[in-house]
């Protein structure tokens, strides 16, 4: 296999790496029957807190930083739509407004700066089986905490009694709490857990992916993740699935950047479609905005012809998704 | 019988004392004073609405008393939440399901208990109890593929894998043929035999009897008497109930001539829903006069039948005729200019809109009657005066005709629907489950009201899972399960065991 292809599968997965982070938080959360539209600022606020804590205390120092500063910004949306029972699209929609202009604000004292970047670590071992040792395991060591991370959300929810009271109250809330489960405690540590995922996410695009700050640095990948729960049928194997899908793309595009398409020759003979085809490359499907919104369409396009089972989604489909629940009512 | 005399030296199981809560505008529960003893099984008889729910959560601790005091085995206790009531060893089998659909049962039952959680020695105990108590169960299926029977099994089950002293069952025969009632009581009785009481609430007189060692009696959230269910007879439980004898339907014999109104032939619905349930081959005619009465439990394609019937799901013209012409590719609006009227089961939603008065309400199907416009244009004059026409003639409760409709009780609610239908003069009536979370009086107004409709000459079709409120007003009953209608009965020439037998899906009995 040449190295050019290993080399684009290898960015791959760090260009998954904040989806993973973000889509597995917003699952965690989703499953337990709250819908955060938010992850989008709780990324950029997390995002902004982890370089600033990348600048002062590495990589790892920046990581926990956006995990915490997440963490508190789901707070008050877990306030608001839990203990207050207000809508939950539009507080998420708020969150996602308030992070923006607030990474805005504080970010603007970081432009200028920029931090090292990390370097991959070689899993000994692993790293020298041949294609998979180079793309899976060359990588920074957040890439392995993303896979991780996987492992561990994927076990619990289907494996331990954590995950089947996450899932019991996604479902059903009432029932959950006639058996004696505090529904909305459950649903704080979920959201709460969703913001901290998020908060890493965004974290990883500023100190690791991109190390410096940039405006609205995470450029949709919030919504992306937010799609991806729900295209993925909240199902985790799913969600990585779309999340390679989108990071695959995302690299795809920018390798194709500047590359003009050749026909063969059998077509290229007849007058006119090579010019025709130059044209078209030239304005519309090589430009680097069509390209750049590549991934998303390709995901989400992916993604919605996979989820069609009703089956599979009635199974998975957290049923109080997005209905606020007052306790003893 | 002998059996609280037996306990003498043992404290109750349970005992509670001067109950009281309140609700804003009612007084659910008043003074209420009860106690049960180990082995017991105790009926908490009562109506709709007479606070016996009220009382069981505070029993489980999902609602606080305003005042009194619960005793547990002779000490006192607050139950604070379900949990510790279930500490306590109290059980809990309710009246809507606490299950989780897309769980399986093993997974549900874990989700109830503490230690270890181990799915697979659950499911082992799960069967062991399962096979102990005759309650037969696959711990792996999807709750949400298990008959109502089988769900309610399962609850059971939960709660006895939690060893509980005391067991609440509330309604549980709603949702049961009369032979899985039958094997309830059976399992009830070992229960009891084995030392754990029975609270079990319910408003059906002939299973207390049959099951019940002591009953407290409960009208409008105060005890009017304790009883021993062997030794009364219906009529005085009743009076203890309702404060007055049972209100019973007077039928005559339809005096007109008898022809066929609604016929509904080889009447098929495949469901997209993978979930839901599909008509076979439903066949069926409804002549004007009679009442027909479908049975079943819920479930069972009675959703899909009544939105096929009433015109929301559509179907080949020829499968549905109204007085002999083809209706059923007709929505729901055209067919009821042709005489088709529809009281669907959810009151609040389908049949009213919460929000809005009656007179707005009475419009939204009256709207038809030319009595009602002036101008060409609705007039809400005119509605007014007719939704209070309604008010008055079918006796329904309520500060006029400006009131919301969800400030009405079920059954005052549920006498403005039917009555609002009524009075479009239609050619048929199609009702679905009429006394569903009704009192007994409206209850049997609702009933005389759609027995006289027909004699009248209309045609009237019931759908509901009360059988004996069908045994009590059709002429013929057929019955409604896995999608497939019998050969409607008359009413004489069968009885509950038999409709029973249907309804839990065995082909048609001799």
């Amino acid at each position: 296999m040449n190295s050019e292809l290993i080399a684009i599968l290898g960015a791959t997965l760090a260009a998954a790496v904040p989806l993973i982070f973000a889509g597995l938080g917003e699952l965690i959360t989703e499953k337990s029957g709250v819908m955060n539209l938010g992850v989008e600022g709780m990324m950029l606020i997390g995002a902004v807190a982890g370089f600033a804590g990348g600048v002062h205390w590495g990589v790892g120092g920046g990581l926990l930083c956006g995990a915490v500063a997440g963490l508190l910004a789901a707070l008050p949306f877990a306030f608001l739509t839990l203990s207050l029972g207000a809508n939950q699209p539009a507080a998420g929609l708020a969150l996602t407004i308030f992070g923006t202009g607030l990474s805005a604000f504080i970010g603007q004292y970081f432009v200028s700066q920029s931090m090292p970047g990390l370097q991959a670590w070689a899993v000994p071992g692993l790293a020298q089986i041949p294609v998979i040792g180079p793309v899976f395991f060359n990588q920074t060591y957040v890439v392995y905490l993303s896979y991780l991370t996987f492992a561990i959300v994927a076990w619990t929810l289907a494996r331990t009694r954590v995950g089947l009271i996450l899932r019991a109250v996604g479902e059903s809330p009432d029932a959950a709490h006639a058996i004696g489960y505090p529904v909305i405690s459950i649903r704080y540590a979920a959201t709460l857990c969703g913001g901290a995922l998020s908060g890493i996410a965004g974290a990883y695009l500023s100190t690791v992916y991109t190390p410096l700050w940039v405006q609205n640095m995470t450029a949709g990948r919030g919504w992306i993740a937010v799609a991806l729960v729900v295209f993925a049928a909240w199902k985790p194997w799913r969600l990585m699935l779309g999340a390679y899908l989108f990071g695959g793309m995302t690299i795809l595009q920018m390798y194709l950047q500047g590359k003009s398409l050749q026909l063969p020759a059998v077509l290229a003979s007849i007058p006119h479609l090579q010019d025709a085809v130059d044209v078209l490359m030239h304005n519309v499907l090589g430009t680097s905005q069509f390209l750049a919104s590549v991934p998303y369409l390709a995901t989400i396009i992916v993604l919605v012809l996979i989820s069609r089972d009703r089956r599979v989604l009635f199974l998975s489909f957290p049923a109080s998704l997005g209905k606020p629940y007052i306790e003893g009512r | 019988m002998e059996a609280s005399a037996d306990h003498s030296g043992m404290p109750p199981r349970l005992a509670l004392r001067h109950i009281t809560k309140r609700y804003p505008g009612i007084v659910a529960n008043d003074d209420v004073s009860l106690t049960v003893q180990p082995g017991e099984i105790h009926a908490v008889l009562g109506e709709n609405g007479a606070g016996k729910s009220t009382l069981m959560k505070i029993i489980y601790g999902a609602v606080q008393a305003d005042a009194g005091q619960i005793e547990w085995n002779g000490k006192p206790e607050r139950i604070a939440t379900p949990a510790a009531a279930r500490h306590l060893g109290i059980g809990m089998v309710f009246q809507h399901f606490q299950l989780f659909e897309t769980l399986s049962v093993v997974e549900n039952i874990a989700l109830a208990l503490e230690g270890h959680f181990d799915l697979k020695t659950l499911a082992g105990r799960v069967a062991e109890v399962s096979r102990k108590y005759g309650l037969p169960l696959d711990p792996q299926r999807l709750v949400h593929s298990l008959s109502v029977g089988e769900r309610q099994r399962v609850e059971i089950v939960r709660c006895l894998l939690q060893n509980p002293q005391l067991l609440i069952l509330d309604e549980p025969t709603s949702v049961l043929t009369p032979q899985a009632v039958r094997a309830l009581f059976d399992t009830l009785r070992q229960l009891a035999a084995e030392g754990v009481s029975i609270l079990y609430i319910s408003h059906k007189l002939h299973e207390i009897q049959e099951l019940c060692d002591r009953a407290t009696v409960m009208q409008a959230g105060k005890v009017t008497g304790e009883a021993e269910p062997r030794q009364e007879t219906p009529a005085s439980l009743a009076r203890m109930m309702i404060g007055r004898d049972l209100p019973v339907c007077s039928t005559s014999a339809f005096a007109g001539e008898s022809q066929p109104v609604l016929e509904v032939r080889g009447l098929s619905f495949a469901n997209p829903d993978p979930f839901g349930t599909s008509l076979h081959d439903v066949n069926l005619t409804v002549h004007s006069g009679e009442v027909v009465g479908i049975a079943g439990i819920s479930g069972n394609g009675q959703a899909e039948l009544l939105a096929a019937l009433s015109g929301e799901q559509i179907s080949a013209p020829q499968a549905i005729l109204l007085n002999g012409n083809p209706v059923g590719n007709l929505h729901a609006g055209r067919r009821r200019d042709k005489g088709l009227a529809f009281v669907p089961e959810e009151r609040l939603g389908r049949g009213a809109v919460p929000a809005m008065t009656l007179a707005q309400n009475f419009m939204l199907t009256a709207h038809r009657n030319p009595d009602l416009r002036s101008f060409g244009l609705m007039s809400r004059t005119r509605a007014r005066l007719h939704a209070a026409k309604c008010v008055e003639r079918f006796d329904v409760r309520c500060n006029g005709a400006l009131s919301a409709a969800r400030s009405l009780s079920g059954g005052n609610l549920q006498k403005f629907i039917v009555g609002r239908e009524i009075m479009q003069n239609p050619r048929v009536l199609i009702v679905a489950q009429p006394t569903w979370g009704v009192d007994v009086g409206a209850a049997a107004f609702l009933r005389q009201t759609l027995l006289d409709i027909s004699r009248s000459g209309v045609a009237v079709l019931v759908v509901s899972e009360e059988l004996e409120e069908l045994f009590e007003i059709c002429d013929r009953i057929a019955v409604l399960a896995g999608g497939r209608l019998s050969q409607p009965v008359p009413r004489e020439q069968t009885d509950a065991e038999n409709i029973g037998l249907l309804m839990g899906g065995q082909s048609q009995a001799a």
